[in-house]
C-alpha cells in the first residue's frame, strides 16, 4: 500500500488532509478561473470583479478581439511561434542526441572534462549571451530573421538534452550494439538503426520540454525580433492590453489561446513531460 | 584512423554551435564587463561602478522603503521564495499521495508550471488587480485598502515573490513526488513496528531520504528565481519607480533601452558567477555518477 497509510490514521486527521487538498486545488484553480471568465464575459460585467454573476452573457467575441487584434494579431503571432518552435525543437534533438551518443559510448581523452564543460553550460542566464549573440546575428544579417533564433534556441538547448540523452544511452544495454560492430556496423549505422529506435520514449520526453520551453521562450525572442509583423505569440500577449485602459478580455483571451498549447502537449503527453523533468534534474 | 574520425564527427555539428553561440558570447560578455561605457579598460572598476548606481543597489531604500535596488530585491526574492517552494512543495507531495483524488489535484496546481512565464504574468497582473482582482477585494473583506497590489511600491515586489511562488512550487512538487516513490514500504512498516507516529516517521525517514531532492529543488529555485524576468516585465515592468525591479530585469534594461553594453555586461556576469557558485554541488553529483 501507500507508504504512510501504514500508521493507523485518526479521522479528524484524515479531514484534516482532505481540507488542506481541497485548499491547495482552489488556490491554483482560482487564478486561471479569474483569467477563463475576464475571457469569456464582457469587461463591464467582470469590472467589479470576475466572481460576481448578477449578469452572465458568455461569448467569445475577445477570443475574436486578441486573434484579430489590430495592433498585434495573435493569430499571425501562434503561426510564428510555430514557425520557430518546431524547428528549434527538432535540430537540437538531432545534433545533441548524436554528440550525447558519442559521450556515452566512445572513449577518448578529455572526454569528461568535455562533458562537465557542457553540463556546466546548462546553468549559464540567458543574459550572458544577450548582448554578443545580438552583434553576431546583426553581422550575420540575421536579426529580426527566424534563421537567427532557431539557431539560438538550438545552441541553448544543446547542453541540456545532451546532459538528458548521455544519461539514457549509458542505461541501454550495449550487447546488441557490439554484436552489430562484430557484423561490420558503422557506428553512425549502429547509432541510426540500433540505438535511437530503443531510445524514442526519451526523444519524446526531450522533444516535449524543448517545444514547451521554445514557445514559452519571451526574452530571446524580444531580442532578437522586432517587425511588428514577425512577433511571436509570447511577444504580443503583452501588446493586447489596450493603450488607455486594460482591456482584461482580449488580453486574457489571448493569454489562454497562448496557453493552450503547452496545455495541449503536456495532456497529450504528459507521462513523457514528467519523465523528462524527473529524468533530467534527479537523475 | 577512419572510423577515429568517423567519431569525431559524432560531436562536430554541436560543439561547433555551442562554440558560435554560447562559449564566445559569454567570454565576449565577460570581457565587456571589464570596460567602462566610455570604453576604457577598468578591470574591476567597472564593476564598482556599477554596483553604486541606485538602479542596482539603493541604501535609501532602507531608510524610505522600497525600492532598494535590484540587487537587493533579488535577494529578498530568494530568502523568501526559497524555504517556502521547498516546504509547500514537500507538503503538497506528502498530502496529495494520501488522499484520494490527490492526482486531479496534482494535475490543477501542475498547469502552472505549463503556463508559459508571459501569461503567467498576466494572471498575476489580473490577480492583484484592485478592481477585477480577488486577492485585493478578499483582502478588503478584513479591513485592508482595495487597491492594485502590484503598483505600489510597498506591495509590488511581494506580491510578485508570491506570484512566483504559485507558479513555481508545483515543479518542487513533482520532484518531491517522484522522490517518494523512491522510499520503500518496509522502511515505513518498521517504524510502525518501532511504535513510531506518522508524524515523527515524517521527520525521521521521509525528509532525511528525500534529502537529495531537496538539494536538486533548491538548486533549480535559486536558479530560476535569479533569472526571473518575464513576469516581472509583464506583471510590472519592475515599477513602480524601480520598486520590483530585479537584475535580469535591469541587465535588459541597460542592454536594449539604454544600449549599454557594458554595464548590462557587469550585470549578466554576477548573475553567472552566482548561478555557477549555486551549481557546484550538483556538479559534484554529476562527477560522482560518472565514476
Amino acid at each position: 500500500m501507500r507508504s504512510t497509510s501504514v500508521f493507523a490514521r485518526r479521522k479528524s486527521s484524515t479531514v484534516a488532509l482532505y481540507v488542506a487538498a481541497g485548499l491547495a486545488a482552489l488556490i491554483w484553480l482560482i487564478p486561471f478561473m479569474g483569467v477563463f471568465m475576464a475571457s469569456i464575459r464582457p469587461l463591464s460585467e467582470i469590472s467589479r470583479g470576475w466572481w460576481k454573476f448578477e449578469q452572465f452573457n458568455p461569448t467569445l467575441r475577445n477570443y475574436a478581439g486578441a486573434w484579430n487584434h489590430p495592433a498585434a494579431p495573435l493569430g499571425k503571432g501562434m503561426l510564428n511561434s510555430l514557425r520557430v518552435a518546431v524547428p528549434a525543437t527538432v535540430l537540437p534533438l538531432a545534433i545533441a542526441s548524436i554528440a550525447a551518443y558519442g559521450f556515452a559510448r566512445f572513449r577518448f581523452r578529455l572526454r569528461d572534462l568535455l562533458f562537465m564543460t557542457v553540463v556546466a553550460l546548462m546553468t549559464l542566464p540567458q543574459q550572458m549571451i544577450a548582448v554578443p549573440i545580438y552583434r553576431i546575428m546583426r553581422g550575420l544579417g540575421a536579426v529580426d530573421s527566424y534563421t537567427g533564433l532557431v539557431l539560438v534556441h538550438a545552441a541553448w538547448g544543446l547542453p541540456w538534452i545532451m546532459y538528458f540523452m548521455r544519461n539514457y544511452f549509458t542505461t541501454v544495454p550495449i550487447e546488441v550494439e557490439e554484436a552489430a560492430k562484430v557484423d561490420g556496423a558503422s557506428d553512425l549505422r549502429v547509432f541510426l538503426q540500433i540505438v535511437m529506435p530503443m531510445s524514442l520514449p526519451a526523444v519524446a520526453s526531450a522533444a516535449v520540454l524543448q517545444f514547451m520551453w521554445v514557445w514559452s521562450d519571451f526574452f530571446l525572442a524580444l531580442i532578437l525580433l522586432y517587425s511588428p509583423d514577425k512577433l511571436l505569440a509570447t511577444q504580443r500577449v503583452p501588446l493586447l492590453r489596450g493603450v488607455y485602459h486594460v482591456d482584461w478580455g482580449v488580453l486574457s483571451a489571448g493569454s489562454i489561446i497562448v496557453m493552450a498549447v503547452p496545455i495541449m502537449v503536456f495532456a497529450l503527453m504528459q507521462r513523457y513531460y514528467i519523465r523528462g523533468m524527473v529524468g533530467w534534474t534527479s537523475k | 584512423m577512419h572510423t577515429l574520425r568517423g567519431r569525431a564527427l559524432f560531436f562536430v555539428p554541436a560543439l561547433a554551435l555551442l562554440a558560435v553561440f554560447v562559449v564566445y558570447p559569454v567570454v565576449n560578455t565577460v570581457w565587456l564587463s571589464f570596460f567602462t561605457s566610455e570604453g576604457k579598460f577598468a578591470l574591476l572598476g567597472n564593476y564598482a561602478e556599477v554596483l553604486s548606481q541606485p538602479e542596482m543597489f539603493d541604501s535609501r531604500g532602507f531608510a524610505r522603503g522600497f525600492p532598494y535596488g535590484a540587487l537587493v530585491h533579488n535577494v529578498m526574492w530568494i530568502v523568501i521564495h526559497l524555504p517556502l517552494t521547498a516546504g509547500l512543495g514537500l507538503a503538497l507531495a506528502v498530502i496529495l499521495r494520501e488522499i484520494r483524488g490527490g492526482a486531479i489535484v496534482k494535475s490543477i496546481i501542475f498547469l502552472g508550471m505549463v503556463t508559459p512565464m508571459v501569461v503567467g504574468g498576466v494572471i498575476l497582473r489580473f490577480l492583484f488587480d484592485g478592481n477585477v482582482g480577488i486577492l485585493p477585494s478578499l483582502l478588503s473583506l478584513v479591513g485592508l485598502p482595495r487597491r492594485t497590489l502590484t503598483a505600489y511600491p510597498d506591495t509590488a515586489l511581494f506580491s510578485l515573490i508570491i506570484g512566483s511562488l504559485w507558479l513555481w512550487t508545483p515543479f518542487s512538487m513533482i520532484l518531491y513526488s517522484a522522490g517518494l516513490e523512491t522510499i520503500p514500504d518496509y522502511v515505513y512498516e518498521a517504524a510502525v513496528i518501532d511504535g513510531a507516529s506518522a508524524i515523527r516517521a515524517f521527520f525521521a525517514i521521509t525528509v532525511p531520504m528525500l534529502r537529495p531532492v531537496t538539494g536538486v529543488v533548491i538548486t533549480m529555485t535559486f536558479l530560476w528565481v535569479l533569472k526571473i524576468f518575464d513576469i516581472v516585465y509583464v506583471a510590472t515592468m519592475g515599477g513602480p519607480g524601480g520598486a520590483s525591479n530585479v537584475l535580469a530585469l535591469q541587465m535588459y534594461m541597460y542592454a536594449f533601452r539604454e544600449f549599454n553594453a557594458n554595464s548590462a555586461a557587469v550585470v549578466a556576469t554576477l548573475l553567472m558567477l552566482v548561478a555557477l557558485a549555486v551549481s557546484i554541488p550538483t556538479f559534484r553529483s554529476v562527477r560522482g555518477e560518472q565514476q
